[in-house]
């Protein structure tokens, strides 16, 4: 994978396959993203569908869902996110264990979509880090494959230690639960 | 079709109607709030209407008006297929009116739902709380004169 003419391939044949720490556990976080689904409107329809057998996630290693934030390594944002639902979303993000990553699904979740009035938050980038957005009202099954082969290929190329804490984005928005 | 509802209602509370019309078949009567929870057990416990079901009440906010929420109250009967629309006001000043969940239980969440976007109060409701909004929120949403674009987020910043 990462490693090439060294010169040690010619001793030791085809028995051993050298990588770099770093790029085989980039590999297998990638084929292995046990996924939380947060699903709270119409964009559900599609989600369950991509996870359904005819577009079958699986093939991406990211079938598997896990309904404990604490066993996630991604988190679905599916639908519409209201004020009310936010401080929920928060504290299912600030528990899942490192290294986790975010998946905004739909126009909503990633701006509010349509609704820009009181209720509905306006993306939900405003309090937690997003690492892929699907477009879409709701996406199409092709779409969301593509965005988890997209964020397949952006945990390939992750540094070792390049994740930071996310950012103070609000006067109350600290991790550890304050929020509950 | 339910023309004879409305002629019964007029007939029965002539001191409470403030106001009423027909028109293709939109029967609706503008009754004084004060006469609301009569005019309503009357319209359950007549045997001839048989109006046996609050399809929906909700709230209109007009401003300009000197009273400003108009309470709107949908009735059917299930038998005779008569509908009834009953409206009532109340001042901004005085946004009080009878609760009608002694007679109508289903009236408990839509009431909640009208104070909670409008703010207006019932007497001796049950549980009068907020029913879709948050706790913190201030306000009522659905009043006209609430900014288009004030947020109240309980995490993270205004957006």
């Amino acid at each position: 994978m990462g490693v090439k003419n060294t010169g040690i391939e010619n001793i030791l044949g085809e028995s051993v396959v050298l990588t770099r720490a770093e790029s085989i556990l980039n590999w297998a976080r990638k084929w292995s993203l046990f996924q939380f689904p947060f699903v709270t409107a119409c964009c559900g329809m599609e989600f369950m569908s991509v996870y359904g057998p005819h577009y079958d996630a699986a093939r991406f290693g990211a079938e598997y869902p896990r309904f404990s934030p604490r066993q996630a390594d991604l988190l679905f944002v599916v639908g519409t996110i209201s004020h009310k639902q936010l401080p929920i979303l928060k504290n299912v993000y600030d528990q899942m264990s490192d290294p986790k990553w975010v998946i905004s699904f739909g126009a909503c979740a990633s701006s509010g979509g349509f609704y820009n009035n009181y209720a509905t938050v306006q993306g939900i980038d405003t309090v937690i880090p997003v690492d892929v957005y699907i477009p879409g009202c709701p996406p199409r099954p092709e779409a969301i494959m593509d965005a988890i082969i997209k964020l397949q290929d952006k945990i390939q190329h992750e540094k070792y230690q390049s994740r930071k804490s996310y950012p103070d984005l609000g006067k109350n928005n600290k991790p550890g639960g304050e929020n509950e | 079709m339910s023309k004879i509802v409305l002629d019964k209602v007029l007939r029965k509370f002539p001191d409470d109607i403030i106001d009423s019309h027909s028109y293709v078949g939109n029967e609706t009567v503008i009754i004084k709030k004060e006469a609301l929870l009569k005019v309503c057990s009357f319209l359950k416990d007549n045997r001839q209407l048989m109006i046996d079901m609050l399809v929906d009440l909700t709230c209109v906010d007009y401003p300009q008006e000197t009273e400003r929420f108009m309470m709107v109250y949908h009735f059917y009967s299930t038998e005779n297929k008569y509908r009834i629309r009953i409206k009532a006001p109340v001042s901004e000043e005085e946004p009080f009116i009878d609760s009608l969940t002694s007679i109508w239980k289903n009236a408990n969440w839509p009431e909640r739902e009208v104070y909670d976007m409008y703010g207006v109060k019932f007497n001796d409701h049950p549980d009068l709380t907020r029913i879709l909004m948050y706790e913190e929120f201030e306000g009522h949403p659905l009043r006209k004169d609430y900014p288009i674009t004030k947020r109240q987020p309980i995490v993270g910043p205004l957006n």
